[in-house]
């Protein structure tokens, strides 16, 4: 049925008519303020004095033409490792997740070890831990592996950390299933193992799903680290290009691409956790 | 062979306390095959609580549980096997919310009686038609009624063939006009012969269809008796005034 088609009293037309007028102020506004902020910065950062060779060395459109093939090619690579360092942290923090719930005594050092895993990765900066795989791992010279990818060694410490953040995001859904689930799943006559794969897990992963694209959205972005290590990425390969230009341009460039990488996956999160959220307040349980 | 002069299920001076607090203190019980026994009690008195003893996915205190004749509370018990043979429904009916109710019937089936794929949808689908709900089996549990889960989460609790099945207030949690069609289903199970041990608040139900009835009071049997009689004749104080109390309500 057609609301609008329908005849209205006379309150309602004039309550139409004041929201009708209402939005066509607000836009008047946003658009007014909106200009008025563009052309603060605009001219704020024109009118500085060095921002002609800002523009010269940040911003110069040749050097950025003849930078984009190395940094594409390095993009490529970060996608790579992201990929890979993706499935291995969801494999990982959902393996200590589930360590950290297992209660038998048998497992209590198993246990211990996952907590005090996730302690000192979730504590420890990304950047400490590349150099400490990066360099710590070659440097026991285990003949029988070779020479291992500086991407290689950088998906490890990836994994290593974001393992640990991961996680807890999981342990965080698991716990957030309620018992009675658990409850019911076990009186039916299902082993521990059987209630935690087959009940409480599918419903855990998909109460986590936007948490989880947040620290994807993040690993997305740190992939770009593994330049530490002289993987020839997007940001080392912009390194590269920079020396050789002496011009800053390509690191905005590789910048730039990392952004319109992301987009996508921020969109996509987003919505994902607008499905949810609205599912919620219809009061559906997941 | 059944049995129908020895008891099904047996529970013998089951104790349970949660630290100092003793909530169920010493309870004696049997229910015999086919039989269908209702406890009664104001909320607080244990009801819930000794259900759950009995299933055993509460630890006991103390006392015994047997099951045609096994002990089942024995150490060294496979807790698992015995639980797939106790069928315990839930006041909020607990069915999975990931699964579609179908499958919320055939996962035990399945994974616990190691049944066959085919063979557990169509023991399910069997069991959702006899009670009208056969065009729901790909539903899922939030897309319909609290009568419907509740019957389905029945179902799921019947189709494992339990020795016994134990029913921990499973109306008291629908609106009024959901309540019949529950109460229609154990009505049918009874006819059926499925051995209940019930707790309940629908004391005319209880009337109707439970041989024995239990009042419990601060986890204790306060009296028991033939539901009839019991319902007809109290005798002791308490049991006047709760029955009383809840006819006025």
């Amino acid at each position: 049925m057609d609301l609008n088609n329908q005849e209205i009293s006379q309150a309602e037309q004039k309550r139409r008519d004041y929201r009708k007028q209402q939005r066509k102020r607000s836009v008047w506004i946003s658009l007014a303020s909106t200009l008025a902020f563009a052309a603060i910065v605009w001219f704020g950062l024109l009118a500085t004095p060095g921002w002609d060779r800002v523009e010269q060395s940040f911003f110069n459109w040749d050097v950025a033409v003849e930078a984009f093939p190395r940094v594409i090619d390095g993009l490529l690579l970060n996608l790579r490792v992201l990929v890979a360092a993706a499935i291995l942290v969801l494999f990982f923090g959902l393996l200590l997740a589930v360590i950290g719930t297992l209660k038998a005594p048998v497992f209590f050092p198993l246990r211990v070890l996952a907590k005090g895993y996730v302690d000192l990765f979730r504590g420890l900066p990304l950047i400490i831990v590349l150099y400490l795989v990066g360099f710590g791992i070659p440097g026991l010279r285990l003949e029988f592996l070779g020479r291992i990818p500086a991407e290689v060694l950088g998906i490890a410490a990836l994994t290593i950390t974001y393992s640990a953040y991961v996680s807890e995001v999981f342990r965080a859904g698991i716990e957030s299933v309620h018992s009675s689930q658990r409850l019911a799943a076990r009186s039916l006559g299902l082993s521990y193992s059987q209630s935690m794969r087959l009940v409480v897990l599918p419903q855990a992963v998909r109460k986590v799903v936007p948490p989880l694209m947040n620290d994807f959205i993040a690993l997305q972005k740190d992939v770009g680290l593994i330049s530490v290590l002289g993987a020839i990425d997007a940001v080392r390969g912009a390194q590269i290009e920079v020396a050789k230009f002496a011009n800053f341009t390509p690191y905005v460039l590789a910048g730039l691409l990392f952004v319109l990488l992301a987009i996508p996956t921020i969109r996509l999160a987003d919505r994902i956790s607008a499905r949810f959220s609205s599912r919620e307040q219809q009061g559906v349980s997941l | 062979m059944i049995d129908w002069n020895s008891p099904r299920l047996k529970v013998v001076g089951l104790k349970k306390f949660y630290g100092e607090r003793q909530v169920i203190n010493g309870v004696d019980l049997e229910v015999f095959p086919g039989q269908i026994v209702a406890l009664i009690g104001s909320s607080g008195s244990g009801k819930s609580t000794l259900l759950r003893c009995v299933n055993q996915i509460e630890d006991l205190t103390d006392g015994q549980i047997f099951l045609d004749g096994e002990e089942v509370s024995a150490p060294g018990v496979d807790q698992d096997r015995i639980r797939a043979q106790i069928g315990l429904v839930f006041q909020s009916f607990n069915l999975f919310g990931h699964l579609s109710i179908l499958n919320n019937i055939t996962l035990a089936l399945r994974h616990v009686k190691k049944m066959d794929k085919d063979k557990a949808k169509s023991l399910a689908m069997s069991w959702l038609s006899r009670i009208g709900l056969g065009d729901r089996g790909d539903s899922y549990p939030d897309k319909i009624s609290g009568g419907q889960q509740q019957r389905a989460a029945i179902i799921r609790a019947v189709a494992m063939e339990p020795k016994v099945l134990l029913l921990d207030e499973v109306t008291s949690a629908l609106d009024p006009e959901l309540v019949g069609e529950v109460l229609d289903l154990i009505r049918e199970l009874k006819s059926g012969g499925t051995t209940i041990l019930m707790a309940t608040h629908e004391l005319s139900f209880a009337r109707e269809v439970a041989d024995w009835v239990i009042f419990l009071e601060q986890g204790q049997i306060y009296e028991q008796g033939e539901a009839v009689d019991f319902f007809e004749n109290p005798k002791l104080p308490r049991t006047i005034e709760f029955l009383s109390r809840m006819r006025s309500r």
